[in-house]
């Protein structure tokens, strides 16, 4: 190392001190001491006590566990893909030429930025069965609705719809890809008379693959660590727990049973299901998604 | 023609889309400006109203329950018959004030000469040292020679009760006018029998039935006709809203207070850090800073317990520090998206001012951080909504009412009087959203920049 490397080395560690200190103390060592309690009896009163893997035993017969999984997986299997194709399908309306563009760009993106509690507000009041707006609607066209809050079926679904409300910020990133489609390629298929759903499924969505995977990403991380929405609006169970969601069931087992050696180790077991399904969105997509002419 | 027909179709599709996405935003706000009759009722309307009629030759706001429909068998257009709802109080002139009163039956004949008995709810308050005080006669006031003294329990402005005593003369009695009053602590009710001639009949507006003290309905014929109706939005029900949760000031400087230290602290670590990582070559730079991006990956609740153990000791839980000091040590995000932008920085400003003898924290200070205005405005701007909209936070480390931020507040109120007062809680959520939305209107180009600049590949 000559000596002007050492002296940038030295400087470039004092910008990034602020990080390498965070990292270590809110970062490294969380991650450290949660993996250890995971396999921990620990209430926090007491001392965490060593139980081997007897946490990740009990997880395999809890049926509670089971049940906040399968809440979960539900949520993200449905919101994540309508949430994509919905936002998909308005950034490529936005795309054309509309006027009133940037009024119709607000009202999409504007539902994204409310506080999560406040979406909830809003849901339970328009979902509330008794004098809800969105019943009132369905009975002008004869449909009786059904107790979206206090139906068993119906609670996920009403939470997916409250999801797929928030795309704005998917609609904004899928925007600004668009604008770096060249409009050459639409021209040419055009007089080669392609039809627009061709368009959209040949040029569009390859073209703008790595929104696409990006936001898949963050979908799926943003979906399996759903918890405001069924914590405020069902009180984080709802009917026979039908909201009960892992994110939720892992925050009472750490602060209201506090089990929080269990509850350590229902987050690592999230972890590694992150992980996973990251790596397989990853890998699935490694053929489909086309990076310009960096890769 | 069809090229027509498919920017109508276009227009429909997207203004309907459009419509789908505000109508909950807009219902909230059209529920927060309604009494509460009218937000519960159906079939639901956007705007607030008030129905007028001349009742005893005076124009009166009244309660309808159900408007007859044209559709209705029995419409006979402004004379079809309805039922109104007249809010009135009965109110009695004692020491010099006009007091609502309750009769005990509430069926008297007003005309009778017989006494009725009426109740009538008071406080009263004792002149101690620290002011006038809430005060109660503690048991009759027994074991005091008659001396003019009474024994009283009195709360202190911190809300301890003690008992003392007190002159007769230091006592003050008043009369209960509204609902709230009578819900004060140490209330107090006594019988009175009165000639009904002292009692006079006050009409009331319809909404301050929810508001006085002691009011009475009855029901009176009338037609369609004699109504008149207006659109009245109830812009009170913010000030309401807020009085019904109580403590929303504090909650409000609490969310304020960290929105500002934690915009600073984001805006101050990551512009150094996001330096370090872009405008200075050392071995090992780029394998650390996929360290940094990892660390995006990491749930939450994994490092939720440890975290919390860990400001327990420090003795923080309960306080605001575990919500904003980890933001003086940067963020994985926020470092990248400063990174992209400091990196679009030409290398020549920094080396020529390296030349002139400029140190790294100067070139940093007074040529990046210039430059870099709009991505340090878009960081700011993030953490700030970050901070406002955050739940799961001040879930875990916030343990007093007394630190709780809007959010938490919100749902606290909610979890409290949720079901019963829709058209404050909508009032409430609008003084949450709000503020978001205002923000969103006056930086909407940094929003949309920030946005797309986060979804760059990375």
């Amino acid at each position: 190392m000559t000596k002007g490397e050492r002296q940038n080395l030295v400087k470039g560690l004092g910008f990034i001190s602020p990080w390498i200190v965070g990292f270590a103390v809110f970062g490294l060592y969380p991650l450290c001491t949660s993996l250890y309690y995971s396999f921990c009896d620990y209430d926090v009163l007491n001392k965490p006590a060593f139980i081997g893997t007897l946490n990740y035993q009990d997880m395999v017969g809890d049926s509670v566990f089971w049940k906040a999984l399968y809440n979960t997986f539900y949520f993200a299997i449905f919101s994540i893909p309508l949430g994509l194709i919905l936002s998909l399908l308005i950034a490529v309306m936005l795309n054309q030429e509309v006027k009133g563009r940037s009024i119709f760009r607000t009202a999409y993106y504007l539902p994204s930025i409310v506080p999560l509690v406040g979406v909830s507000m809003i849901w339970i009041w328009l979902f509330n069965g008794d004098y809800s707006l969105v019943n009132y609607a369905l009975s002008k066209i004869g449909i009786t609705g059904p107790g979206w809050l206090t139906d068993e079926a119906w609670v996920k679904p009403t939470l997916v719809m409250s999801g797929v409300w928030q795309v704005g910020g998917t609609i904004v990133i899928f925007l600004a890809a668009l604008q770096d489609v060249p409009r050459a390629l639409y021209e040419s298929a055009q007089i080669d008379g392609a039809s627009a759903p061709v368009r959209l499924m040949h040029i569009t969505v390859p073209m703008i693959s790595p929104a696409i995977y990006f936001n898949l990403i963050m979908g799926i991380i943003g979906a399996l660590q759903e918890f405001v929405r069924p914590f405020v609006m069902l009180g984080g169970s709802g009917p026979n727990r039908s909201a009960l969601f892992y994110a939720v069931n892992l925050y009472q087992n750490a602060f209201s049973y506090l089990n929080m050696g269990y509850a350590c180790a229902m987050a690592w077991v999230l972890f590694v299901i992150i992980i996973l399904m990251t790596w397989g969105a990853t890998a699935a997509s490694r053929k489909h998604v086309y990076y310009g002419g960096d890769s | 023609m069809a090229n027509r027909l498919r920017k109508l179709m276009l227009y429909v599709v997207l203004l309907g889309g459009a419509a789908i996405f505000t109508i909950p935003l807009l219902w909230m706000l059209s529920t927060a400006l309604k009494p509460i009759d009218q937000a519960m009722s159906s079939p639901p309307r956007w705007l607030a109203y008030k129905q007028l009629m001349i009742v005893d030759g005076k124009g009166l706001s009244v309660g309808v329950e159900k408007l007859p429909s044209p559709d209705d068998e029995n419409y006979a257009g402004p004379d079809t018959p309805i039922t109104v709802q007249i809010a009135y109080q009965w109110l009695m002139q004692i020491d010099g004030e006009q007091v609502p009163v309750k009769p005990v039956d509430s069926d008297f004949d007003p005309d009778a000469t017989a006494p009725v008995a009426v109740t009538v709810n008071y406080h009263l308050q004792a002149n101690t040292q620290a002011g006038l005080r809430p005060a109660r006669i503690a048991g009759n006031g027994v074991g005091h020679e008659d001396d003019g003294q009474v024994y009283v329990v009195v709360i202190d402005a911190e809300g301890y009760m003690s008992k003392i005593s007190v002159d007769q003369t230091d006592l003050r009695k008043t009369y209960d006018q509204t609902i709230k009053d009578t819900e004060a602590s140490f209330g107090e009710t006594e019988t009175l029998t009165v000639l009904p001639g002292l009692l006079t009949k006050s009409l009331i507006p319809w909404d301050d039935r929810t508001e006085l003290a002691h009011v009475q309905v009855e029901q009176r014929a009338a037609t369609v006709g004699d109504l008149q109706e207006k659109i009245s939005l109830r812009w009170g029900n913010f000030a309401k809203a807020i009085d019904a949760m109580k403590m929303f000031p504090t909650y409000l400087k609490n969310t304020l207070v960290l929105c500002v230290l934690t915009v600073i602290g984001t805006v101050c670590s990551s512009t150094l850090v996001a330096y370090g990582f872009s405008r200075i070559e050392w071995p090992g730079r780029d394998k650390v800073f996929l360290v940094v991006m990892a660390t995006m990956m990491i749930p939450f609740p994994v490092v939720m317990v440890p975290l919390f153990t860990m400001f327990r000791d420090l003795g923080w839980i309960g306080t605001l520090k575990p919500l904003w000091v980890p933001t003086f040590f940067a963020g994985a995000f926020n470092v990248f998206l400063l990174r992209q932008f400091f990196r679009t920085i030409p290398k020549d400003l920094s080396e020529s001012a390296k030349i002139d003898g400029c140190s790294e924290i100067r070139i940093f200070w007074q040529i990046i951080l210039p430059l870099a205005r709009p991505a340090i405005t878009v960081v700011a701007l993030f953490q700030f909504m970050g901070t406002w909209n955050d739940f799961l936070g001040p879930l875990i480390y916030l343990t007093d009412q007394n630190d709780f931020t809007l959010a938490l507040g919100l749902q606290f109120f909610q979890s409290k009087s949720g079901g019963t007062q829709w058209h404050y809680l909508m009032a409430a959520s609008t003084l949450v959203v709000l503020p978001v939305i205002a923000l969103f209107f006056l930086a909407q180009k940094t929003f949309i920049e920030g946005i797309s600049m986060s979804g760059l590949k990375g």
